[in-house]
């Protein structure tokens, strides 16, 4: 070195920082797909495991209500307890018709639960169906599937349903089906936008790109790379519609449009319930209740998954 | 610890304080699995009116030290030791409102990305005025107007008027600088702010930011990856190797006698400081002699080899929307020929902008011509049924630029490389999977990453990956479409090699798509200059280096950074 540098040449000690081989593989962790990491991350959130735990809860009134309560919740219905208060045995006091409350509540349940569930089936269904044709094809069928979306989206639901089941069929053929139809007709569009945007978010990607000149064809290339990837929003929108769903059954049941009279259900006690809203307010207060924290879990189910499956939040 | 690394010798007089100095900095980030160190014992000094460069490879810290002196840590990050001097006052633990003063008329700072670092709904005018105003500057139309004017952005009133999206990308960073230099700070950082650019445009943003910092005596902190670049550029370079700084001193002294082991890895394999064809290298007995196994390729050179792809006349033309019903054609590549012969490499090189993306992608028979052929052993790829079409991917497969983008993140590495064989219907899963193993080892990767996701693997992994897949059909043509462009320069060496020596192993034919000439000169043996989607000069890769005929080659050759550095030969082979 000359003396015409200002400054020193520093080297450090070697064995201060010692050289790895160039690109080295970490090889201590476990291997992580996304719905590994995702449920890592999720474990420990108690937004997940509280409103997991009440969906499980809700799940097994469903299939098992005769578990949580011995009452039948038609049988014994007796005027003389009509309005009455809470007794050993019935904790929720009676309606105005003599029935138990707390039993009508646990055998709503299943009504509720079900059409919410078939309702998501079928949306998911049709909605990821059209709207991953749309996306990834794009063109006359995008144009030709978006403006069909939009003639369902710019019906407003209770109008829309109102007048649905006004309809011959509907009105004759009253049941659990009808009011999934009734959704799932009103709701697809909402899944197809949401499937649409995140298969045009992927169907660009290299890696699509590379299957393409593997030799993958485009359907396959839609099926095997482009869904699953787009797959997260999907099921958080569907969580989150589980809960809207029954909302919407319990709304057009109140409506006298939705369930029939002899289906039990949380909208038909709500319904029922109205003419004491004064007297006995508690016989509105239990099915409300119990729709509010069916439909809590459901959303906070789908806002830990958003957030679990954030594409952003993952290392790299 | 040790001394710091850089200090004022007698000579240089004792009167000048340092207008930054780093001493013993550890900066930690706290994460889910804890406290993580990404920074332990920096040192670093800056004289007034002097340019420093620190050097690493990404996640060797260097950006977050930077980051520190200007007070823009991450939420998660603080400095857990040591101080940061500036003009001797200690700010790594000053108030936000303190560094709030010091931020644009003390220290400004270039961002790397010139493509996000504006923002998008105001106009160009508005964001220098806003920096201009914060800092108590006159900030007139003119005051913009001249900033602007100043980092040599022509017609300065006009463009002041014009939102991001108008500007080109190195017109972006020219607008970044002027942002960065307005209130004309004391120390500058630049964080590699021409990495996005082509090599041309690199050249005259860095030239003109030389010239401007030269002028108003402001020092520049400027980080790269680029060892040449700052060899070029600064007066020091700072080397950092996983969170430490490894070597420092005056940047020719330390190209020239690199003494800590990672600075001389550095130093042999910067493709600008070194360039030689590999294969070339390997002849000559340079590179360790297991690589050198003689073979098929390398007999069968040049004469006999026969043409395995040919392009007459390649036209393509899309049609661009210009309102309603009305379109214009815009002429991607115009008239381009020229052919490829087996177990050879020819590189397309070019700007961005220049065509050679969508050469590749029709020869991939993943665009349709607007004319022209492409003759693949013998065969005009247009008339192909699709039958023939899947046979024909078979042969040529692709590697692409982004090694983040290019493998499926839902697919384990296994699932990824059984991918082809499987839509191939090749074998059986158990033959398969033997495959597989077999060419992980071929691309140099442990067995056990059969079982991992891409998100677990560094660029250069995912890279290695993507060959070992674009290998498991036996190709005789593999396109790579600036495939060590995204990867640090280790890394980049070490896939150039692996290609090299698959190519020599396998007889593999390369059409190498890339804009770094220093990686031609690597790689290829023929080179096809595309200027606007026109061919301008091919020629073999020693002929267009040592003779470039047109003044497109030139130029590009001339913006190499580093390229005018001379080396003494015994370190560039290193």
């Amino acid at each position: 070195m000359t003396n015409n540098f200002k400054a020193e040449h520093y080297v450090a000690p070697i064995d201060e920082t010692p050289l790895l081989a160039t690109d080295s593989l970490k090889s201590d962790q476990a291997p992580l797909s996304l719905w590994a990491d995702a449920w890592h991350k999720l474990r420990r959130r108690p937004l997940f495991i509280i409103s997991s735990l009440m969906i499980l809860l809700l799940v097994a009134i469903a299939v098992f209500p005769g578990l949580f309560t011995q009452v039948a919740p038609n049988d014994n219905c007796d005027l003389q307890f009509s309005d009455g208060a809470p007794q050993p045995g019935h904790p929720f006091g009676y309606t105005f018709q003599g029935c138990d409350v707390y039993s009508r509540v646990i055998h709503g349940t299943q009504a509720s639960l079900a059409v919410g569930v078939l309702s998501v089936i079928f949306v998911v269904i049709i909605g990821v169906t059209l709207g991953a044709l749309a996306g990834f094809f794009g063109g006359w069928l995008d144009a030709f599937i978006a403006r069909l979306g939009d003639i369902f989206f710019a019906l407003p639901l209770v109008l829309g349903a109102l007048v649905i089941t006004q309809l011959p069929f509907f009105k004759d053929n009253k049941s659990v089906w009808t009011v999934v139809m009734v959704i799932v007709l009103l709701a697809w569009p909402q899944m197809a936008r949401i499937t649409r945007g995140a298969v045009i978010e992927v169907r660009n990607a290299d890696f699509v790109t590379a299957a393409r000149s593997l030799g993958v064809s485009r359907m396959g290339s839609l099926v095997r790379h482009v869904l699953p990837n787009a797959l997260a929003p999907i099921i958080v929108l569907a969580t989150m519609e589980l809960g809207v769903f029954i909302v919407t059954e319990a709304t057009l049941s109140f409506l006298g449009i939705g369930l029939p009279g002899s289906v039990m259900s949380w909208g038909n006690d709500i319904a029922a319930a109205q003419s004491s809203l004064r007297t006995n307010p508690a016989v509105l207060l239990y099915p409300a209740t119990a729709l509010s924290i069916t439909v809590l879990s459901f959303i906070m189910l789908g806002d830990a998954l958003r957030d679990a499956l954030d594409p952003k939040s993952r290392q790299r | 610890m040790t001394t710091p690394d850089v200090r004022i010798s007698e000579a240089g007089g004792p009167a000048t304080r340092p207008l930054l100095e780093i001493k013993d900095l550890a900066i930690s980030f706290a994460t889910g699995g804890g406290e993580v160190q990404a920074v332990r014992n920096a040192h670093l000094t800056i004289m007034p009116g002097e340019t420093v460069a620190i050097v690493g490879e990404s996640g060797s810290g260097k950006s977050t030290t930077a980051l520190a002196a200007i007070g823009l840590l991450p939420g998660n990050g603080r400095v857990s030791a040591g101080q940061i001097l500036l003009d001797g006052e200690d700010i790594s633990h000053a108030t936000e409102k303190r560094m709030i003063e010091l931020r644009g008329n003390t220290i400004g700072m270039v961002p790397q990305d010139p493509m996000s670092n504006l923002n998008p709904v105001w106009k160009i005018g508005y964001q220098v005025r806003e920096t201009l105003r914060a800092n108590g500057r006159p900030s007139g139309p003119d005051d913009v107007a001249e900033v602007l004017a100043e980092a040599g952005l022509p017609d300065a009133h006009r463009r002041a008027k014009q939102y991001p999206h108008e500007f080109s990308g190195g017109m972006r960073q020219r607008a970044l600088i002027a942002i960065g230099l307005s209130c004309q700070p004391r120390l500058l950082i630049a964080d590699e702010p021409t990495s996005a650019l082509d090599v041309t445009v690199q050249r005259q943003i860095l030239d003109h930011l030389e010239a401007m910092t030269s002028e108003l005596g402001t020092s520049v902190l400027l980080i790269t990856h680029d060892l040449g670049l700052a060899a070029e550029r600064a007066d020091k370079v700072v080397v950092m190797y996983r969170g430490n700084v490894v070597e420092a001193g005056p940047s020719l002294d330390l190209l020239r006698n690199p003494r800590h082991p990672y600075t001389q890895r550095l130093v042999a394999s910067a493709p600008s400081l070194a360039s030689r064809r590999i294969q070339v290298a390997k002849e000559m007995g340079v590179e360790s002699d297991e690589l050198l196994a003689p073979t098929d390729a390398a007999v069968q050179e040049p004469e006999k080899a026969e043409e395995v792809l040919r392009i007459e006349n390649l036209s393509k033309v899309f049609k661009l929307r210009s309102g309603i019903g009305r379109s214009t054609d815009f002429t991607a590549v115009d008239n381009v020929s020229f052919s490829v012969k087996r177990g050879t490499t020819t590189a397309i090189v070019g700007e961005s902008g220049s065509g050679k993306s969508t050469v590749a992608q029709m020869v991939l028979n993943l665009l349709t011509p607007t004319s022209g052929k492409i003759v693949f052993d013998g065969v005009d790829t247009s008339t192909l049924n699709n039958k023939e079409i899947f046979a024909f991917r078979r042969r040529v497969q692709p590697i692409f630029q982004d090694p983040y983008g290019s493998l499926d993140p839902m697919y384990n590495i296994f699932r990824t490389i059984e991918e082809p064989l499987r839509t191939h219907k090749v074998g059986n899963r158990a033959s398969r999977e033997k495959k597989v193993r077999e060419l992980l080892d071929q691309v140099a990767l442990p067995q056990s990453t059969m079982q991992r996701y891409p998100n677990e693997l560094s660029g250069g992994q995912r890279q290695r990956v993507a060959i070992a897949r674009a290998l498991a059909l036996d190709p005789e043509v593999i396109i790579c479409d600036e495939a060590v462009s995204a990867l640090d320069v280790l890394v980049q060496a070490q896939v150039l090699n692996l290609l090299a020596d698959l190519q020599s192993k396998l007889g593999l034919t390369y059409l190498f798509i890339t804009h770094d000439l220093a990686v031609v000169r690597q790689i290829a043996d023929h080179v096809c200059v595309m200027e606007k989607g026109r061919l301008v000069e091919t020629g073999s890769t020693d002929d267009v280096f040592d003779s470039p005929q047109q003044d497109y080659t030139k130029a590009l050759l001339n913006a190499i950074p580093g390229a005018q550095l001379m080396l003494p030969p015994e370190v560039a082979r290193a």
